[in-house]
């Protein structure tokens, strides 16, 4: 990796780390009663069903893969 | 599979080749039906409190795409020719739960998978036959998970296995995962261990099979075999912000060793000599992501997704991902979104007719180079409260559609269904 991209993804690594340390700081306790919009089958955080075949096109085609639900390496002839 | 693709190939027969695939879509279509009559008489939801102690049918999925592909650097060839490549993929899962005398809640999750290919690059492995043995292959891969919800605890235990087979390989996986949410139950961990033990068979490209192995009709079991064991290790911490906001850290650890190449990827180096794809037999990958979802209004979320990733083969790479589904009706939405990928090439990577004798470590594989991609469609889902078409056991439908293309020519697209059955 390049000096410029290893800076660049510093940076980026860093802005995210102090968002969501702000964003953390910021959390307020909310009840059961109070999670209709937040249990919403759309507000779902990992990848729906649906994206089963794109994410494991993903990880055959690109060279990265992990956290997003799909393929992490093995278990089929991948990379 | 979809792995196998790459060179200028003779045209592919897809009339002859789609009817194994129409077995098995029918196949898996009667076996919807059948286990549905079987499970209708459970299927009717308690309104009271009462926690069945019985094995209860909870869902069943039916997720099927079709995803075709071109391009220009196919790696069986040595990073020149084309990419054609079409798959048909199936899955059909069934989730049952039941509830202990902890009334804790165990939740069952059985999965069988069909994927069927047809390559045009796969058929260079041996371009001497009219249409080889690897122009087309079935991978089936069926799982099974289980996890047990301590909900007065917030305390979440499961294990798994799997195993997927096709000509060339054959996986066995196993996993174990905990999670325990926070005290006012606004956050959650987790962790998960994997484990695949793979081994596929070391099939060369023609020219290089030694005499006995240069008919594609010989015993699949003659062909020598490689091991390939990896090992994950999965964290994350989600955390709701506030009664619109959701976020989730991730981190993954993955650790592979073993013969991490394809031995029908060709490698022409710069004096004209054929070599097969050598890669080191160890590999850590570290990918690190956030997630995010956040709702606007009454109608309409954003859900976002970045992923930083780095191995020690020297690849780096970033991804971002927004999707916005909108709530046309409560039981309508639509949602398009985009995907933006960017990586940098491994150190192995040269292109064709670009490596030196003196490199210990080889590939012309593309999918290892440097490249940006965009990949970005569109879903719709109806949940309509009397069931889809009028059937109230077919819960939800949708579909989605999404068009991707790499900045070396190189683009596919894909479509799929997804049905849920209550």
């Amino acid at each position: 990796m390049s000096k410029r991209e290893s800076k660049k993804s510093r940076a980026v690594l860093l802005a995210a780390a102090v968002t969501t340390m702000l964003v953390l700081a910021s959390c307020t306790s909310v009840k059961e009663y109070q999670k209709n919009k937040l249990n919403d089958s759309e507000m779902i955080l990992g990848p729906r069903k649906i994206q089963k075949t794109e994410l494991s096109f993903h990880s055959y085609r690109e060279g990265a893969s992990g956290v997003n639900g799909g393929k992490t390496g093995g278990g089929c002839g991948c990379n | 599979m979809v792995e196998k693709q790459g060179a200028a190939a003779a045209a592919i027969n897809l009339t002859s080749n789609n009817q194994p695939m129409r077995k098995i879509c029918l196949s898996v279509v009667g076996l919807i039906f059948v286990l549905f009559s079987g499970f209708a008489q459970n299927s009717s939801k308690d309104s009271s409190n009462y926690k069945s102690r019985k094995l209860t049918f909870e869902e069943a999925n039916f997720v099927s795409s079709y995803y075709r592909q071109d391009g220009n650097n196919s790696a069986v060839t040595g990073g020149i020719g084309t990419e054609k490549l079409s798959d048909y993929s199936g899955t059909f899962d069934v989730k049952l739960i039941k509830y202990d005398k902890l009334q804790r809640k165990h939740d069952f999750d059985i999965e069988i998978g069909i994927d069927h290919y047809t390559s045009a690059s796969s058929d260079k492995i041996n371009p001497n036959s009219i249409s080889s043995a690897s122009h087309a292959d079935t991978r089936i891969y069926p799982s099974i998970n289980w996890t047990m919800e301590n909900e007065k605890k917030g305390n979440t235990i499961g294990a798994g296995l799997s195993a997927s087979s096709e000509f060339d390989y054959r996986s066995l996986g196993a996993n174990v995962n905990f999670a325990k949410k926070t005290a006012n139950k606004n956050g959650e961990f987790s962790v998960k261990f994997q484990a695949y033990l793979d081994n596929l068979k070391y099939i060369l490209p023609v020219e290089l099979r030694p005499p006995a192995q240069q008919n594609d009709d010989i015993d699949g079991n003659s062909y020598p075999k490689k091991s390939r064991n990896s090992y994950s290790a999965s964290l994350s911490y989600s955390q709701i912000v506030n009664q619109r906001l959701q976020l989730m850290l991730l981190a993954d650890f993955i650790y592979q060793q073993g013969y991490l190449g394809l031995p029908f990827h060709r490698v022409y180096f710069l004096d004209n000599s054929l070599h097969v794809e050598n890669l080191p037999d160890t590999r850590l990958k570290i990918p690190l992501g956030f997630r995010a979802s956040y709702f606007i209004g009454d109608k309409m979320i954003v859900k976002g997704f970045y992923r930083y990733y780095h191995d020690d083969w020297g690849l780096n790479a970033h991804t971002v991902e927004l999707e916005t589904p909108v709530k046309i009706t409560p039981f309508f939405s639509i949602a398009p979104f985009y995907r933006y990928y960017n990586q940098t090439a491994v150190k192995y990577f040269a292109p064709y007719h670009n490596h030196k004798l003196a490199d210990q470590y080889y590939t012309s594989n593309y999918d290892l180079s440097k490249f940006n991609s965009n990949f970005f469609g569109a879903g719709f889902r109806i949940a309509p409260p009397k069931g889809v078409f009028g059937n109230k056991r077919i819960n939800m439908l949708e579909l989605r559609y999404g068009h991707y293309k790499k900045n070396n020519g190189m683009h596919a697209d894909i479509v799929s269904l997804h049905l849920k059955f209550r």
